[in-house]
């Protein structure tokens, strides 16, 4: 399948694309635009609601300009009200509407935990499955140019910790349409978490509307000496850290977790069971992160397929510092994943 | 009634709707009271908040909606359910915890459900029903229907972050809500001077460029017009109102306790709010302007106890859930819709 595969830049997707005319290319940021548009289009229950999504900006692209087409109504500025405007999303979702909410920046999301946990997750259990709450939270991981501790969290886990939340985290064009398509309709709150460095990144993405199921994970490479599963930003990292291997001998396979919760724990498991070594590159922090979670379950159900310790790369337990030395060095990437993969080899 | 007949404008007050509304009052209490009795029993073994004392708020405020109408509540919620039309089986099994509650045993007597009636859920999370609330109103109004939120909570709600947020957004959308705190001075056991800077919650409507009105919470036709007034102007596209309504809980925050032996307020305080009991209020109004004879009350009485009775055999003689249920409902099932 042509937008399964995962290109590293730029100029290997147009190379890509010159060769297959059929196939068309969408940045990131404009597949969930035009998944957003396409089902605006065609259910009259779907509606966008968030900070400053009617403006020239239009959250990086990503809602650019659909306000003048489906109207205000639709597609609605909020205030500056977290907590409350999550609750009123509830609420709508809750009364029979669609609604995607859309926080510009994940830290902005816990001031909204209490609708998110409290209301969101509880609402369909506790009455017993009287009523569903369809409601899709959009938000954006951001990174670099000094953006600092509040502007560039990793807040997956709190999130996956929670039974009632669904939490994807689309790496590629294709997935951020199919997916999106699918949040809306899975009929439970998910919190669908995108990352900034993702935003121009370029795939094929069919024009008609599609899904793609939340709750499985892909295979973007094969391989047969180590898995590394890769959320988000990190399946790109990955992918490189597998070609510098490549070059070494090890043959890494690459998974593209797109769903955290809940976890393709049979996906996993069987390219353990292939490879023997495990190596979890997460955008987030280490302790409690999925990495600990995807580990956990390898333990649990396939402890016999490991022939080393599982690794993990993950960000250094403090926030994210502004000064560009010190952000260089906060971020992991290829290298740290390669070394990662380097020592489960090595371990045996 | 403290106030003249012709205060109220009796004449769009029909005898029905005075004798409904001393009924429903009739009903949330005995029922209230009936929770009282059996508690001790330790059958029902959910914590319990009683709103013995504040029945005319959601009587009054109820008898203005009509059925699609939503109504918010908080965890003092037996009241507003009934009000709206809540049958009390449903609510009785519930709070007995068995499979044939409103909320399938899942939720307790804090999370009650009517769904039919416009009860999409009940937050126990101070203000944490506020926004959703909103929220309801909005979706009524993106689908353009002719349909009032009404959104009760506490004097302790208002303290919350929650409620300015929901309140901005509701005034500023011009939704169909309108906000109705039960001001009973308490947020558990701790007053309203010692947690708000200024006791004047209805004054506060005016920063969101609303209305708002401070009522006798204890006198069900000023609350009744008092709602009926914001009902017609959120139908009308008048946007929110908010009305405070002052009253008082006779029971301790939670469970069938007076609380002053405990110390937790004056009794003479209790005293001088039981003189003022709504019901009686209520009833001795009707009785002296010959609206209702005495024997009707009593019957009236009967038939309440006699429904209430048939509640709690319903709620004793259900089954509780299989243990099945524990894993079901906390997802709904994916189904694609396209
Ligand atoms: C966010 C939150 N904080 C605290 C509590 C604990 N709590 C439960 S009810 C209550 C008092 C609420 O007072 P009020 O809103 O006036 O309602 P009332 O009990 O008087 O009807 C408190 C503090 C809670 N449930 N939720
Ligand atoms: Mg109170």
């Amino acid at each position: 399948m042509p937008w399964t595969k995962v290109y590293s830049n730029k100029a290997e997707f147009e190379k890509a694309l010159s060769e297959n005319k059929d196939l068309r290319g969408l940045a990131y940021k404009d597949a969930l635009l035009e998944a957003t548009s396409q089902l605006l289009e065609a259910d009259e229950t779907v509606f966008v609601i968030g900070e400053g999504i009617d403006d020239a900006g239009g959250v990086f692209g990503s809602t650019r300009g659909l306000h003048l087409k489906f109207g205000r109504e639709r597609v609605m500025d909020s205030p500056l009200a977290e907590n409350g405007i999550t609750g009123v999303a509830i609420g709508a979702a809750v009364a029979g509407m669609r609604p995607i909410l859309v926080h510009m920046r994940v830290d902005f999301i816990p001031l909204s935990l209490d609708q998110i946990i409290n209301h969101a997750a509880k609402w369909r259990y506790m009455f017993g499955g009287k009523v569903s709450v369809p409601i899709v939270i959009r938000s954006m991981i951001g990174r670099g140019w000094g953006s600092a501790a509040q502007h560039s969290q990793s807040l997956q886990s709190l999130f996956t910790n929670i039974p009632g939340l669904k939490v994807v985290m689309p790496a590629t064009p294709y997935d951020a349409k199919g997916l999106l398509r699918a949040s809306v309709y899975d009929g439970n709150p998910v919190v669908f978490i995108e990352h900034r460095w993702l935003y121009e990144h370029m795939g094929h993405v069919p024009s008609e509307p599609y899904t793609v199921p939340i709750g499985k994970a892909i295979i973007r490479r094969k391989g047969s000496d180590a898995t590394i599963v890769a959320v988000s930003y990190m399946v790109y990292e990955a992918m490189s850290a597998a070609e510098i291997l490549k070059d070494e001998g090890i043959e890494c396979e690459v998974i593209d977790l797109r769903t955290l919760k809940p976890l393709d724990a049979p996906l996993i498991l069987g390219s353990v069971a292939r490879t023997g070594r495990l190596v979890i590159a997460d955008t987030g922090w280490k302790e409690t992160g999925i990495g600990a979670e995807i580990i956990a379950r390898v333990v649990e159900d396939g402890f016999g397929a490991l022939k080393s310790a599982p690794e993990r790369v993950n960000l250094p337990e403090a926030p994210t510092p502004a000064s560009p030395a010190l952000e260089k060095a906060y971020y992991p990437g290829k290298i740290e994943i390669a070394a990662a993969v380097r020592r489960a080899v090595k371990k045996g | 009634m403290k106030e003249d007949i012709l205060k109220y404008g009796l004449p769009t007050l029909t005898r029905k709707t005075l004798i409904d509304m001393y009924a429903m009052m009739c009903r949330i209490r005995m029922f209230e009271e009936r929770i009282v009795d059996l508690y001790p029993e330790q059958e029902m073994k959910c914590p319990v908040h009683l709103c013995i004392g504040q029945e005319a708020i959601a009587t009054g405020v109820c008898l203005n909606l009509r059925k699609e109408d939503y109504v918010f509540s908080n965890h003092r919620g037996h009241g507003h359910a009934l009000a709206k039309g809540s049958a009390m089986r449903p609510l009785m099994a519930e709070f007995y915890g068995k499979a044939t509650g409103c909320s399938r045993g899942k939720g307790g007597s804090m999370h009650i459900i009517d769904v039919e009636n416009g009860i999409l859920g009940t937050s126990a999370i101070v203000a944490g029903g506020i926004p959703m609330g909103v929220g309801a109103a909005l979706a009524s109004s993106i689908r353009k229907e002719d349909r009032v939120t009404v959104i009760f909570f506490g004097d302790g709600a208002y303290d919350e972050g929650a409620l300015y947020e929901s309140f901005n957004f509701a005034s500023l959308k011009k939704l169909p809500v309108v906000f109705f705190c039960e001001n009973n001075f308490y947020a558990t056991n701790s007053h309203q001077s010692a947690r708000q800077s200024a006791c004047r919650i209805s004054d506060s409507a005016s920063a969101f460029d609303s209305h708002g009105v401070c009522i006798d919470g204890n006198d069900a036709i000023e609350v009744y017009k008092a709602a009926q007034d914001s009902v017609n102007r959120a139908r009308k596209g008048g946007g929110p109102s908010l009305i405070e309504a002052k009253t008082y809980r006779w029971k301790g925050h939670v469970g069938p306790d007076a609380d002053y032996e405990k110390g937790c307020r004056p009794k003479e305080e209790l005293i001088y709010w039981m003189e003022r009991c709504p019901v009686k209020v209520m009833r001795e109004f009707i009785l002296s302007r010959n609206i209702v004879a005495e024997n009707e009350l009593k019957e009236i009485a009967a038939s309440i106890a006699g429904e209430i009775d048939d509640a709690v055999k319903f709620a004793k003689d259900s089954e509780y859930p299989p243990l099945s249920d524990l894993l079901t409902d906390v997802y709904a099932p994916v189904k694609e819709t396209l």
